[in-house]
């Protein structure tokens, strides 16, 4: 036995007993999280796509609806659309780009990947939030780099319809709530990507449920207007992550906020949310074979 | 010995909806095996596999690694399993080096002690110079090595492999065995499916599969000396009128397999003569030979090992 043993375990396994415990939740949190991240950096055009295109919508929305804007409930002038969509952009940011890379379930699974971490011992709500956590940093990072470029406009004068007062205090916030709204979307998407077996078939998701939930968060246009919309903006969890980014960016009574659910809501259902959707998915990952 | 055995199965069975995919098998492996599951694809290997990996659940009967059960100690199971499965499990847009590291890290490996094993582990399956290469740009057969290197990296007392010497060329397909040789004499038991016979034959023990039901147990010689002496195979173009002729003229079970015949027999020899003296018209060609694992296959469910794999339903690897 003891020669057996001396060959399979030589030197360092004698004195590394962790070869034989679990690898605790940190460790394989981290492995996976650093994998997301630099498969991502691997891609050049994704990163070119995922910080251009927000920028262009920004812009060319910004231009073309500032002279039919107005803010129900302030005065006529009192925020641009440019300003109100600003946070609306962000939010944008988080939404697709957590979603997006939950999509990478899929193709893991596809791959293999996927099978070869479930087949190891780390605890599946590791294998969750592994997955989540790189998702979600990759999103909170383009949403504020979006912000730095604005504001960075702002501050040059190149761009004159914004008025942002970014103290320290509210990028510290802000980033939170950027943090905590992509980790409930990457949530959400993870549901989808473990239940579909083709990136088509979120491709098709995306643009009937994912889409019209971003158009109807308060992200785009406010809350206003006739009984059913307003419902559907009620009900729509994104709803209240815009309104935490926009608590965060701009103070208390100011027209930016005006008319959103209080600052308590929009953070409570925000995490409850992301708390409901990690559950899921870890349900989902225990229970649901590959 | 009283020792457990590394690998416990008892009446384990299976069904996809309507489909019993494996049907009330058992078997045992020992420590330091290597155990051969050989049958076409739709018996059942794969999914018997993801039972043992922990991928499907059990549905009824047993299945034990190293003395845990599999149904409710899956993490304990996990622990003391290498699993590399038939399609890669590896992350083609990163580096081989990632690939072990992270791998480590799900394990629990870190530091030192990780770098001391991922230089070991790939100074064993050959890629030391290879590290630094990102997986998709290697060979199919260095990839295949890289998967091993992963499977082992946490040093597992079980091995599993679903065909792992899909898409191989001989030579990698060698090296693959020697390696497992190599880990089955220090120890570690190993479990390999596979569909193909010569590959079958360098287990230590063999269970063959074949629509969800263990239809043969033991080492590969052992198998192959229970059909018989010989084994005949005629090529006839009238392989019915040939068979039953044969049938009254001597007390033979012959059966037909397409257009051939097969006949055991424990003086094949004599055989031939005597049957090529007596039909010299109907008989095209005749073959003696020693059964091999195919015979075994065929006198355990009087068909051929390829007409099941056409007929049978697609593989078991569905979600």
């Amino acid at each position: 036995m003891t020669d057996a043993a001396s060959t399979t375990a030589p030197a360092d396994a004698h004195s590394d007993p962790a070869a034989s415990r679990d690898g605790g939740y940190l460790l394989p949190i981290w492995g996976l999280t650093s994998r997301e991240i630099v498969r991502f950096v691997r891609q050049r055009s994704r990163m070119i796509g995922a910080f251009a295109q927000p920028v262009i919508f920004w812009f060319l929305f910004g231009v073309g609806l500032s002279g039919s804007f107005r803010m129900p409930g302030t005065e006529d002038g009192s925020l641009s659309y440019q300003e109100y969509f600003l946070p609306g952009v962000a939010a944008m940011i988080v939404l697709f780009t957590s979603i997006f890379s939950a999509i990478s379930v899929i193709q893991d699974r596809n791959e293999g990947f996927l099978q070869g971490v479930l087949v190891s011992p780390v605890p599946r709500l590791a294998v969750v939030l592994g997955k989540l956590t790189g998702g979600t940093l990759l999103a909170g990072i383009q949403a504020l780099l979006f912000l730095v470029l604005a504001w960075g406009l702002q501050t040059s004068g190149l761009v004159s319809t914004i008025h942002w007062d970014a103290t320290p205090l509210r990028w510290l916030a802000t980033t939170g709530v950027l943090l905590l709204t992509g980790l409930g979307m990457c949530a959400l998407g993870y549901l989808f990507a473990w239940k579909l077996d083709s990136v088509q078939g979120f491709h098709a998701i995306m643009s009937v449920l994912l889409f019209p939930m971003w158009l109807l968060s308060g992200a785009f246009f406010p809350a206003a207007g006739s009984g059913w919309l307003r419902w559907i903006i009620a009900v729509n969890p994104m709803t209240y992550g815009v309104a935490a980014i926009r608590w965060a960016m701009y103070p208390a009574g100011s027209a930016a906020v005006a008319g959103l659910p209080s600052l308590p809501v929009s953070l409570g259902v925000t995490i409850a949310f992301a708390a409901i959707c990690i559950a899921a998915d870890v349900w989902i990952t225990t229970h649901s074979r590959t | 010995m009283p020792e457990t055995p590394a690998i416990l199965v008892d009446s384990l069975s299976h069904h996809y909806g309507e489909r019993q995919a494996l049907c009330e098998v058992s078997f045992s492996v020992g420590t330091g095996e290597i155990f051969g599951l050989l049958g076409p694809n739709g018996g059942g290997k794969t999914t018997l596999f993801r039972i043992l990996g922990t991928l499907l659940p059990v549905q009824s009967g047993r299945a034990v690694v190293c003395g845990h059960e599999v149904a409710s100690e899956p993490a304990a199971v996990r622990r003391q399993l290498g699993v590399t499965f038939q399609s890669p499990s590896l992350d083609a847009k990163l580096t081989v080096a990632e690939n072990l590291k992270y791998q480590g890290y799900l394990y629990g490996l870190s530091g030192r002690p990780l770098r001391a094993r991922m230089d070991r582990m790939l100074a064993r399956v050959g890629l030391t110079d290879r590290v630094r290469d990102i997986v998709e740009t290697l060979s199919g057969g260095l990839q295949r090595r890289v998967e091993i290197a992963k499977s082992l990296l946490h040093e597992p007392r079980v091995l599993l492999l679903d065909e792992p010497s899909t898409g191989l060329d001989p030579g990698a397909r060698h090296d693959l065995w020697r390696t497992l040789q190599g880990l089955r004499d220090e120890g570690v038991t190993v479990l390999v499916t596979t569909h193909l016979m010569e590959e079958a034959e360098r287990c230590d023990r063999l269970g063959i599969l074949s629509q969800g039901r263990l239809v043969a147990l033991g080492e590969p010689e052992e198998l192959q000396s229970s059909v018989g002496g010989d084994c005949l195979t005629i090529q006839s173009s009238t392989p019915d009128r040939l068979a039953d002729a044969i049938r009254q003229q001597f007390p033979l079970d012959v059966r037909k397999l397409g257009d051939s015949l097969r006949i055991e027999s424990s003086n094949g020899h004599e055989l031939v003569r005597d049957l090529v003296a007596a039909f010299p018209d109907q008989i095209r060609s005749i073959a003696l030979g020693k059964p091999t694992l195919e015979d075994v296959f065929i006198q355990r469910t009087g068909h051929r090992f390829w007409e099941e794999d056409a007929a049978g339903p697609p593989s078991a690897s569905a979600h």
